[in-house]
């Protein structure tokens, strides 16, 4: 057992997925025990159709997190981002709008989102001020906004080629999958192997360390949040295209579940730790706990319930290994 | 006057913005300054401050809590359900009931951060999930209008009427809420508990070192703002007159917006009742001004957004600065 536990602490890869790596197991185990039609490739369609709202999401709260913030404007980033397609859609023709229109559209959300981004590591860089509170306001700001916009209505009535980018698949991976696995590789390589990735674990590990080494903290902050916002966009365009609508309020709910997310994916509450891949593990296991229960006849309520119960799980177990760890080290001393 | 201004510096930039807004809303409605818009604003305010002077506490301790507001709703629904079923009651078992649920609610979120080392974050997002994805699975959703008359009966504890005819009353959500804000104030101030609270958060480390009973303290500030919420779900629904189950999901983050504003760190260690009380009213006015001044209710959101988002630059842009500006203004 030591020996493993050695080997375990020995391999950081395997490290970083054990906790979303035995929850996989786990749900996986269960929901196959308990109902015949969960190992059926039309689960893992569904949770191929969903995982990418949430996921992208969830991507856009981890950078912030990592560097020991929090984006709680994500949603309605997204939100405002696909408000903006829908919009300039409208302008040029709505359904009889060109790809090239639509091109340009989602050119300028993702401006959209990226300056919301912008905004808010500004004020978090310069005044110091909790990112908790400037995302915070930043989301209440963006809700009003675009509330006012819409008057709380819905925006819909989009060209046909918007369809197979929400419902079709290529060479049977969903589209938005596709475009969720390419934006999870993106950052798990901006954070492994790039010079922003490296300044975001030192400014989550320590901020004031990091710019006594000459690194220019604010502007990773900047930086990071920025990419965020963009990110948010993102997945706006992608619910834009999977509901066929906007509407300032869509995704509300998911705000707390990215962050539940990233912790199930191992990501360290006061930033400094934590991986892209470990947390697209997480997601998938949340995506398929509420798939399964749903086939057992739950509703989403319950399963929002279980999300709980699983992080609280997950972080009681890792408390136990840790314990056990320090035993065993101490019992050989 | 100047001291308070340099030992109350959030507080006092928070007043004098609350001054400035008053005056520019005094000027351009003429309903705005009157005694009976300012009980209505009292009257208005009591759930948030109830929840912000909870939440307060175990800011201080250096926690943080997502899950009060959907506590609250527990209680509330939980509450309805058991005078349903004694058939009656009143307000004692009410509070007393509905206390009970949030603390326990609150004690629960404090066992798993002290039983199992995880930070209160976590422990909160993750019970903010459960509680609200079970009541929402067992209630399905369901909302209660048949409540006791005496929950729902409007109790004026004092009314009079102007001499412009308007009238002004005191109702029975302000009582509560005043004995919550100086329950909570002497608490902090006036216990040894409260100055413990305040060093665990500031260091728990150094705390624990001088001797701080630090699994009290985490049990203390959860189980205060339990109860707060508790408190708060039962005058809430006495306020909307029946028990919504999803009515409260949401609320968390406007009031966690408002207690930072009033200069509670986020970390711990910082933060007074005067200054969370500000915060919520400063959110509060806003609202209501605009709604006097006419503004369509779809912009109200955007512009609380934007003044918490101008007042968090200014007020952590150098306060001290704009000090010596600011007294000799007051002076």
């Amino acid at each position: 057992m030591s020996a493993l536990i050695q080997r375990l602490n020995g391999a950081p890869f395997v490290r970083d997925m054990a906790g979303p790596g035995f929850a996989f197991l786990a749900v996986l185990i269960v929901f196959s025990l308990a109902s015949p039609q969960f190992l059926s490739g039309a689960t893992f369609g569904s949770v191929a159709f969903q995982l990418p709202e949430l996921g992208l999401l969830t991507l856009a709260m981890l950078m912030p997190i990592i560097t020991g913030g929090f984006n709680l404007a994500v949603t309605f980033t997204a939100n405002m981002a696909g408000l903006t397609v829908a919009w300039i859609l409208e302008a040029n023709g709505g359904v009889d709008a060109s790809p090239e229109v639509f091109a340009f559209a989602v050119v300028v959300a993702i401006g959209v989102g990226a300056l919301a981004g912008f905004v808010m590591g500004l004020v978090i860089a310069f005044t110091r001020a909790h990112p908790i509170l400037v995302s915070l306001s930043m989301m209440i700001f963006l809700r009003g906004l675009g509330e006012f916009l819409t008057r709380g209505g819905d925006v819909s009535g989009f060209p046909e080629f918007l369809h197979p980018i929400g419902h079709g698949s290529i060479l049977g991976i969903p589209v938005p999958m596709l475009v969720f696995l390419v934006c999870v590789a993106l950052w798990h390589l901006l954070l492994s192997r790039s010079r922003l990735g490296f300044n975001t674990y030192m400014i989550g590990s320590n901020i004031e360390a990091t710019r006594y080494s000459g690194i220019n903290t604010r502007r990773v902050v900047i930086l990071v949040y920025t990419l965020s916002g963009a990110m948010c966009a993102i997945a706006g365009i992608i619910m834009m295209a999977r509901f066929n609508s906007v509407r300032v309020g869509h995704g509300e709910s998911y705000v707390l579940i990215t962050v539940l997310a990233c912790f199930l994916g191992g990501v360290h509450p006061d930033g400094g730790f934590g991986k892209a891949l470990p947390v697209f593990v997480a997601l998938i296991d949340l995506q398929m706990l509420s798939s399964g229960l749903n086939i057992l006849g739950a509703n989403q309520h319950l399963a929002t319930a279980v999300w709980g119960l699983l992080l609280i799980t997950v972080m009681i177990s890792r408390w136990l290994v840790l314990r056990l760890r320090s035993n065993f080290a101490s019992s050989r001393r | 006057m100047v001291k308070f201004i340099r030992t109350h510096g959030t507080e006092s930039a928070l007043l004098a913005v609350i001054v400035v807004i008053s005056f520019v809303l005094s000027l351009v409605t003429d309903r705005y300054f009157t005694v009976g818009n300012a009980f209505d604003l009292l009257n208005t305010s009591s759930v948030n401050i109830i929840f912000a002077v909870g939440l307060l506490v175990v800011l201080i301790s250096g926690g943080i809590d997502i899950s009060f507001a959907v506590a609250a709703s527990v209680a509330q629904y939980g509450t309805a359900l058991f005078i349903a079923w004694i058939g009656g009651g009143n307000w004692a078992i009410g509070l007393i009931i509905a206390g009970s649920i949030g603390i326990g609610l609150g004690c629960l979120n404090a066992a798993l951060i002290q039983g199992f080392a995880i930070p209160s974050i976590v422990v909160s997002i993750s019970t903010f999930n459960v509680f609200f994805g079970l009541l929402m699975f067992f209630t399905k959703g369901v909302s209660i209008y048949d409540l006791p008359d005496w929950l729902t009966e409007h109790v004026v504890l004092y009314e009079r009427q102007l001499a412009d005819g308007s009238w002004i009353e005191i109702s029975l959500p302000v009582l509560v809420m005043a004995i919550c804000v100086v329950a909570t104030w002497t608490l902090v101030t006036r216990t040894t508990i409260g100055r413990q609270l305040y060093a665990f958060g500031d260091n728990p480390e150094g705390a624990r070192r001088f001797g701080v009973n630090i699994a009290a303290m985490r049990f203390i500030a959860f189980g205060w703002l339990g109860l707060m919420a508790g408190i708060a779900g039962l005058v809430q629904a006495h306020y909307a007159q029946e028990v919504v189950p999803n009515a409260l999901y949401g609320r968390e983050l406007d009031v966690l917006a408002a207690v930072v504003l009033g200069g509670a760190r986020l970390g711990g260690g910082k933060g007074t009742v005067l200054g969370c009380v500000l915060g919520v009213m400063l959110t509060q006015i806003t609202q209501n001004g605009l709604n006097l001044m006419g503004v369509s209710p779809f912009a109200f959101k955007m512009i609380v957004g934007a003044i918490i988002l101008i007042a968090i630059t200014l007020s952590n842009a150098r306060i001290e600065r704009l000090l010596p500006f600011l007294s000799r203004k007051g002076a």
